[in-house]
């Protein structure tokens, strides 16, 4: 038998995706919460949290791209021609908040409001698509002869609503905890208070869409509610009960790195369940990651890279995090 | 919209955001090498002037680079969205291309980005030099890996089709492609000219206000002395491309040549300008220089090059387009040569930073770098028609099935929204450039600058804080 080089890079696309989840998560969060914070000064102090690092993260969301490219060329054809819209939206928010990051220094008194917006809504529009993506995925694709066979809205329904807004509410969460990680005084009190309300409103989330796919889905309900997988799969909404219950005693105690560590464990946790439901299809409902993967020849090559370069990044990553330790206060940075 | 195809469609969306791309990697390029080479000389002359001058062009420097990152997130995804039988078709190869430039390039500028441009105060210098190099060697990375995939669609080889599909059979053959060393070597030097341009730009323009500070005058000179050397190589660069291009895509020279008919045993004119007129195949109003052409593309006196009507009139470039764009991409050359030279004879004479003459041209010059980019850009991308793997894959059958409604929304989305961001940006960046270096370090908030909102209005405070204890007596300025 030889390596599963399909399997393999299922595993590093995936490795890429969660990474980019839970990193560009909390900088995207901000965004998301900047409708809530008027203070400039405070607003200052929330870019400034990210603006050393928020470039690395997206780049995550850059890997996912490519690698689903190099590795599962056919999935990466029908995925993005069948999610045209979302991820042309998506991008198009991405380009607002990733240029507001330096224009809202760079502008006039009277524009700065302007590019507030603009990071804001970019945030919250990218988010939101990402979500639809997500949902729609879940629904799975029409495809015939290795093309996509379904039309330009078909991304749409009410459960990809669902999980557009579900996903704007964990990046919310995300964003709050970082924050407070990383400010202090009046601005980090009131992420504590939002905190609270953002960890209920995921849980519904969460609960909302466990509920609904395996009802949408045979599949899906086959794969977790037959046995012995019920008892394999058990620990997962465990953990998230456990997870929400430890957030909000954290929140009560006023710890400050606690909550963002619980909250990436329920993205993770909610990360992996969709992962248990879906694995193997790249897509859905039909298409394995051995149906739609490149030749071996491809494959082999860019494991090579993959394998020695990913821990160099996560080391200078970690180093450049490590750099910037410690909170952030007004004044700081470079503008 | 306007009755324009799908396909039609799908190339407008994907030329205007390339187009709009490929300025800011461009100057990305050049301004992270500028840099390492000001911190470099900072830290081996611990003279201010070249740390003045990093705060300055990093301010820059972010901009310009944000607005790379996002413009460029949209071409990796636009693979999928616009050209998902491409992509499933040539994905073998330009997708691990794609990865290890992401893997080794993308992953270094953002992650060192961060500590070049904030940790001025939270690492040591010897540190932060080294983060600025990591920039500057992730940008040059970056590069190697888009222009191998891009020469690979260009110049292919190293694969095989097996069950429709590209299948790479030797990588070192795929990535060294005949075309790649001369493409790399054109574009890396073309960003360089283009950073080159624009810094002698700013210099001369605050020299012309009469902001004459250590600072500026130094920006002013290496600009040139960059520009003297880089223009000459850049010609024989080029040179050397086009020998290459008429050996490997012929079709694609003759059209750039507005070369329709071969004649046995007669050399080849090089038509200087004309018009290329595809019906009536003839370049009409030609205005010729017998023996040139086949002087510049065989090196020999009456050597022949293939003609249009070699070819079949589908297989044919569009030479009304790539005819004219490649005239402009060499004219600005000659120019960029001419600067670097008068820029040399005013500083033999020692007049580097009074010739009004100099001044003038660099400032009128800053803007031609990035026009001749998008020149040489067009002639390239548009010489491969209509063919998007060069032999092997006809555009035509390459474009995803979309509807010309769901392309017409989304090519106007991304023209409304891209004139809208990134001319702001570019506005951005003239301002900081028109406030000029001096302003404070990397850790002094904005606002505490008095001369960042005044504008025109407040004119007095403003060379004098440009440059305290600098500011020669001739009058200020504006």
């Amino acid at each position: 038998m030889g390596i599963d080089l399909p399997l393999i890079w299922a595993v590093i696309i995936g490795f890429g995706l969660m990474m980019y989840v839970i990193m560009d998560g909390f900088d995207l969060g901000i965004g998301i919460l900047f409708p809530f914070i008027r203070d400039r000064d405070d607003r200052d102090v929330m870019v400034n949290t990210v603006a050393p690092v928020w470039d690395g993260n997206e780049t995550w969301l850059v890997l996912g791209g490519a690698g689903l490219l190099a590795a599962f060329p056919l999935a990466y054809s029908v995925l993005l021609s069948a999610l045209y819209l979302p991820l042309i939206f998506m991008l198009a928010g991405l380009i607002w908040r990733g240029v507001a990051f330096e224009f809202r220094f760079k502008a006039d008194e009277g524009h700065r409001p302007f590019w507030d917006h603009a990071f804001a809504w970019g945030s919250i529009v990218a988010t939101f698509c990402q979500g639809l993506a997500l949902g729609a995925f879940i629904n799975g694709f029409r495809v015939e002869n290795g093309a996509y066979a379904g039309g330009v809205l078909d991304f749409l329904s009410p459960f990809s609503v669902f999980t557009g807004l579900g996903l704007v509410v964990a990046y919310a969460l995300l964003g709050c905890t970082w924050l407070i990680l990383k400010t202090e005084g009046p601005l980090q009190t009131r992420m504590i208070a939002l905190a609270r309300p953002i960890t209920f409103a995921l849980l519904a989330v969460i609960a909302g869409v466990s509920l609904w796919t395996p009802l949408a889905h045979e599949g899906v309900a086959a794969r977790w509610f037959s046995l012995p997988n019920l008892l394999f799969f058990l620990p997962v909404p465990l953990l998230v009960l456990a997870a929400a219950y430890g957030m909000i005693k954290a929140l009560a105690r006023g710890s400050h790195g606690l909550p963002f560590l619980l909250a990436l464990a329920l993205l993770f946790l909610g990360y992996s369940g969709l992962a248990i439901s879906l694995f193997p299809n790249i897509i859905p409902p039909a298409v394995s990651i051995w149906g739609a993967a490149a030749p071996v020849q491809s494959l082999g090559f860019a494991l090579v890279g993959a394998l020695f370069i990913i821990p160099f990044i996560l080391g200078y990553t970690a180093w450049s995090y490590y750099v910037f330790r410690g909170k952030v206060r007004a004044g700081d940075g470079y503008h | 919209m306007f009755g324009l195809t799908a396909l039609e469609l799908a190339r407008i969306q994907f030329g205007f955001t390339v187009s709009f791309h490929i300025i800011f990697p461009a100057i990305t390029i050049g301004l992270a090498s500028y840099l390492a080479v000001l911190e470099a000389m900072w830290l081996l002359r611990k003279d201010e002037t070249y740390r003045e001058l990093y705060f300055f062009w990093s301010k820059v420097f972010a901009v310009n680079f944000a607005m790379g990152v996002v413009s460029g997130l949209v071409m990796a995804y636009q693979f999928g969205t616009n050209w998902s039988y491409f992509s499933s078709f040539a994905g073998g190869v330009t997708g691990p291309l794609l990865a290890y430039e992401v893997l080794t390039a993308f992953f270094l500028e953002a992650g060192f980005l961060g500590v070049m441009l904030f940790g001025w105060n939270k690492v040591g210098p010897g540190l932060h030099f080294f983060a600025t190099v990591m920039v500057a060697v992730g940008t040059l990375i970056s590069a190697t890996w888009i222009l191998a995939s891009n020469s690979w669609m260009q110049t292919p080889q190293g694969f095989e089709i097996i069950n429709g599909r590209v299948v790479p059979v030797d990588w070192l053959k795929v990535i060294f492609n005949p075309s790649f060393p001369y493409r790399l070597v054109h574009m890396t030097l073309a960003a360089y000219l283009a950073t080159a341009l624009f810094v002698a730009a700013s210099g001369a323009w605050h020299l012309m206000k009469g902001h004459r500070t250590p600072a500026i005058r130094t920006m002013f000179s290496m600009a040139l002395w960059m520009l003297l050397f880089t223009a000459p190589l850049q010609i024989l660069a080029g040179d050397q491309h086009g020998l290459n291009t008429l050996e490997h895509q012929p079709a694609k020279i003759a059209a750039m040549e507005g070369h329709w008919e071969r004649t046995p045993g007669e050399a080849v004119p090089l038509i200087l300008f004309g018009w290329p007129d595809l019906a009536a195949e003839t370049t009409r109003w030609a205005v010729e220089v017998p023996h040139l052409g086949s002087l510049i593309l065989t090196h020999s006196w009456d050597g022949q090059i293939p003609a249009l009507k070699d070819f079949p009139p589908e297989d044919r470039p569009n030479s009304t387009v790539i005819f004219w764009t490649f005239r402009i991409m060499v004219g600005l050359g000659m120019l960029m040569l001419a600067l670097g030279a008068l820029g040399l004879l005013q500083r033999l004479r020692g007049k580097l930073h009074d010739s009004v003459l100099l001044q003038r041209f660099a400032l009128v010059m800053g803007p031609s770098g990035l026009i001749a980019i998008l020149a040489g850009w067009i002639t390239t991308e548009m010489g491969r028609q209509p063919y998007v793997v060069y032999g092997v894959m006809r555009t035509a059958d390459a474009v995803s099935n979309h509807s010309a409604l769901a392309l017409s929304t989304t090519l106007v989305l991304f023209i409304i929204m891209y004139f809208f961001v990134f001319g702001i940006g570019v506005t951005y960046m003239l301002k900081l450039v028109g406030k000029g270096p001096g302003h404070g370090g990397p850790a002094e908030p904005e606002r505490a600058d008095p001369a960042a909102d005044t504008g025109r209005n407040q004119r007095p405070s403003r060379p004098l804080s440009a440059a305290p204890g600098a500011v020669l007596s001739i009058g200020h300025g504006e």
